[in-house]
């Protein structure tokens, strides 16, 4: 355990230096005045022009040698500081936790909602399999999963904002603006997850080990809860963690419906902006975030699964 | 859980319970105003996004416009000029307290302005050589040279007077304290602030308590929330959304000119556009009309001159419309040695007539004002590109000699008197990182910087006239299109009124009709 804790901690450096730099690397490369871009972020665009640019050029040091403003990262880097963002002039870890809680706030409830239709639905059809109600979700499955998520935000959007006014449409200002972008990641997940749900209990109800369990004198459910679950739970953890990281990409089109001000919008205003310090700190944090999504979802599965144990 | 459908039934009902949770709720506050629009905010800075705060009534300035363009008196209750123009006198009314609970004096609104010139901005470009405290309430600002728009200047977002509380040592606003009837409450940048009504207002006080703006960023998006009742106003609207929303009836739509121009910048010094003729041209292939009508959907707003009715001095009322004339056009190409192809395409001594346009995306529908320019001037043989940047592309390619046209949206309202901002367009020897480019033309900056003095009004509007004659003839910019600012208002909402410079939304006057 500790050397997996170890080895991740080693991959998480190796992410924050590797991504920053690479980061640093696009945005000197990228065509067009930084202190000119810079300015426009922040005067907007009835107010950039030379002088702005040049004071931006002036108060930032843009016009320092490239190797020292990329030492200057680096060596703030290491004091965990990822600096201040050359737009609001706020700290960017301000900004970022702004942002990431907006977006890990969207992603978990999404989650969650997802889990909570997906384990019924997955479990149910997995009992009556090839039942109608098995049927009736697959093809439900395959409707939601063809629809890019937009377009079931929009449906939603269109019903419940617009036809029934229950819910606010776009923005972000309590728990009721959260409802619609969740349920429209949410039945998106759901429609895959379920069927792997379902799959994983199959393959468990038709195992040697679950039908022993039955002959021996178990009842179904008892032998769901004794045997079946923590079996079949496995591909589903693996499962959701990797969905989990294509949830965090795959958010920026509902945050972007939505209006809902988290990590991806903020990435992109950074880059049109050409904030470096805030692109440094997003691009880090979705990376960190990745190693600790690995890293659960390798704890969650060292925990269920006691055969790798001596392997770690 | 012993039966297995149990948990399906755990599902439904949780849906059944979430649903009338969210059924039971208002979907509106009865004691707050929503608003959106397109702009984000990063900043409490004034010099940053000064106008968000002016918008919301939190902060104030000395001097305040009426929404016919009037100086008025704001913080400051009257003014004089001396010394031929070189000092002007600031009398600042009694008893103002900031939102801190101080009280206004000279002292504050100096520091407040001398923090506001060492930023960028248009105080920065004044020839103001001192601001001083002459007495308690008496506020100093001495000149190197008269400057006849300072008061309109004044009237600027980034001249509005926080507390001295509200700066650190280096000049950072940390937390407005504003003199305004509405206070800060909450500030989430880029896309959050609520705002609420300032009990101790020196004024008239506001009527709702709250205020909440919320960034709207897609137009369609902004368009829905007022139709499904989440918003109470929506500034900027989407021509698209327009007729959609005019067709229902939770919103009243308000259209209204604001003093903001499409026009083409371009390279007066490059070898085709060097010839005014050219220009010319340019400007007689264009259909502004069909622009006008089918893209921003309102017909009548085709400009034939760069600034807009709203400032009467300014504005040409007699000016021949703008309207195509592809002949006239081919014509004066022909003068010029431009002859066209089998295709129509103008060439000249082997070489195509083709140029680049560059526009941006902080205003979406100036691409599509750019495509259909494209097509337009393809009917007279110009090959023209169009490319996207970012909108400091424009100032930058100014600046590196790279652009030959870039189609914008020119504010000149920024300062009430366009003096200002057409000094900065067109005020170094005719060009300016938004203005002239390559123009060389010497008479009108000479001409802008004499009105700079000038204190009689009816010279000031004679050469006022002058300038906009020359812009108009000599063409260093092409009018395409005067803007209208498109407001979506809530039934709710009594009281509303548009301010056409946008520095203020005016929402201390307006209340919300309980149900």
């Amino acid at each position: 355990m500790m050397r997996l804790l170890l080895t991740r901690l080693g991959q998480a450096a190796l992410v924050c230096w590797s991504v920053g730099t690479l980061s640093f690397i696009l945005m000197q490369l990228l065509p067009g005045n930084m202190a000119f871009r810079v300015a426009a972020g922040r005067y907007g665009y009835d107010n950039v022009n030379l002088a702005a640019a040049q004071a931006v050029e002036a108060e930032l040091g843009l016009d320092r040698p490239i190797w020292e403003q990329y030492l200057d990262w680096l060596l703030n880097l290491m004091q965990f500081n990822f600096g201040q963002s050359l737009v609001s002039s706020l700290p960017v870890a301000h900004e970022l936790l702004h942002y990431l809680e907006h977006s890990l706030m969207l992603a978990f409830s999404a989650m969650l909602l997802a889990l909570l239709l997906a384990l019924p639905i997955g479990i149910y059809a997995a009992i009556r399999e090839n039942g109608w109600f098995d049927r009736a979700s697959l093809i439900l499955s395959v409707l939601l999963r063809a629809q890019p998520v937009f377009m079931v935000g929009l449906v939603l959007l269109l019903i419940f904002s617009l036809h029934l006014r229950w819910l606010p449409v776009a923005g972000f200002d309590g728990p009721r603006f959260l409802i619609l972008p969740a349920i429209s990641l949410a039945l998106v997940l759901a429609a895959l997850s379920s069927r792997v749900m379902r799959h994983a209990g199959v393959e468990v109800i038709h195992s040697a080990f679950f039908q022993f369990a039955r002959i021996k004198g178990l009842s179904f459910s008892q032998s769901l809860i004794r045997h079946g679950v923590r079996n079949a739970a496995l591909p589903v953890v693996a499962f959701l963690g990797i969905q989990l990281v294509t949830l965090m990409e795959g958010i920026v089109m509902i945050e972007s419906l939505f209006s809902w001000p988290g990590l991806g919008h903020g990435l992109a205003h950074a880059v049109f902006n050409r904030d470096v310090p805030m692109i440094q700190g997003a691009a880090i944090s979705l990376g960190l975030l990745f190693v600790g999504l690995n890293l659960g979802v390798d704890v969650a599965c060292h925990l269920i699964d006691p055969r790798g144990r001596g392997d770690l | 859980m012993n039966n297995p459908t149990h948990l399906g039934r755990f599902g439904f009902l949780l849906w059944a319970l979430l649903g009338g949770l969210v059924g039971c709720q208002p979907n509106q506050d009865p004691n707050t105003l929503n608003i959106s629009g397109p702009f984000e905010f990063t900043s409490q800075d004034p010099s940053r996004t000064g106008y968000v705060y002016t918008r919301l009534q939190v902060a104030e300035t000395l001097v305040d416009v009426t929404p016919d363009g009037r100086l008025v008196p704001g913080l400051a209750e009257h003014w004089t000029v001396e010394d031929r123009g070189l000092r002007w006198r600031f009398q600042l009314r009694a008893n103002i307290p900031f939102h801190d609970g101080h009280l206004l004096d000279a002292q504050a609104a100096a520091q407040a302005l001398n923090i506001a010139r060492t930023k960028p901005g248009v105080l920065k470009s004044l020839p103001i050589t001192l601001i001083k405290a002459e007495d308690g309430l008496t506020l100093s600002i001495q000149l190197s040279r008269p400057y006849q728009p300072l008061a309109a200047v004044l009237a600027h977002s980034s001249a509005v007077i926080l507390s001295p509380q509200s700066y650190t040592a280096e000049g950072q606003v940390t937390w407005m304290q504003g003199t305004g009837p509405y206070q800060l409450l909450e500030f989430t940048p880029p896309h959050r602030l609520l705002v609420q009504r300032f009990e101790h207002y020196w004024g008239t006080k506001a009527q709702i308590p709250r205020v909440l703006y919320l960034t709207g960023h897609r137009a369609e998006s902004r368009a829905l929330q007022i139709m499904a009742g989440q918003t109470d106003i929506i500034y900027t609207l989407d021509p698209a959304s327009l007729d959609l929303l005019k067709r229902r009836h939770e919103a009243q739509v308000y259209s209204e000119s604001i003093p903001r121009t499409v026009q083409i910048k371009l390279n007066a010094g490059h070898p085709f556009l060097r010839d005014v003729r050219a220009r010319q041209a340019i400007s007689l292939a264009l259909d502004r009309a069909s622009i006008a009508k089918h893209i921003l959907r309102v017909p009548g707003t085709e400009a034939n001159q760069l600034i807009p009715t709203l400032f009467k001095e300014w504005h040409l009322a007699h000016l021949a419309p703008a309207t195509q004339n592809l002949r006239q056009a081919q014509a004066l190409m022909q003068q010029l040695g431009w002859q066209a192809n089998a295709e129509g395409m103008l060439y000249r001594e082997g070489q195509p007539f083709r140029l680049n346009m560059i526009t941006y995306a902080d205003r979406p529908e100036l691409l599509v004002i750019g495509t259909a320019i494209q097509a337009q001037l393809r009917a007279l043989g110009i090959d023209m590109g169009l490319s996207i940047v970012n909108s400091s592309g424009i100032p930058s390619a100014h600046q590196d000699g790279s652009l030959e046209l870039a189609l914008i949206a020119r504010n000149y309202g920024n300062v009430v008197d366009p003096l200002t901002l057409l000094q900065l367009d067109f005020g170094h020897q005719g060009n300016g990182d938004w203005g002239g480019m390559q123009w060389n033309n010497a008479a009108l900056p000479l001409l802008l910087q004499s009105m700079e003095a000038e204190t009689d009004s009816a010279q000031y509007a004679q050469k006022a006239q002058q300038a906009a004659q020359v812009l108009a003839d000599e063409l260093p910019a092409i009018p395409i299109l005067f803007y209208t600012q498109q407001t979506a208002v809530s039934r709710r909402v009594k009281g509303f009124r548009f301010d056409p410079y946008e520095r203020n939304y005016r929402i201390s006057e307006m209340r919300l009709e309980t149900p």
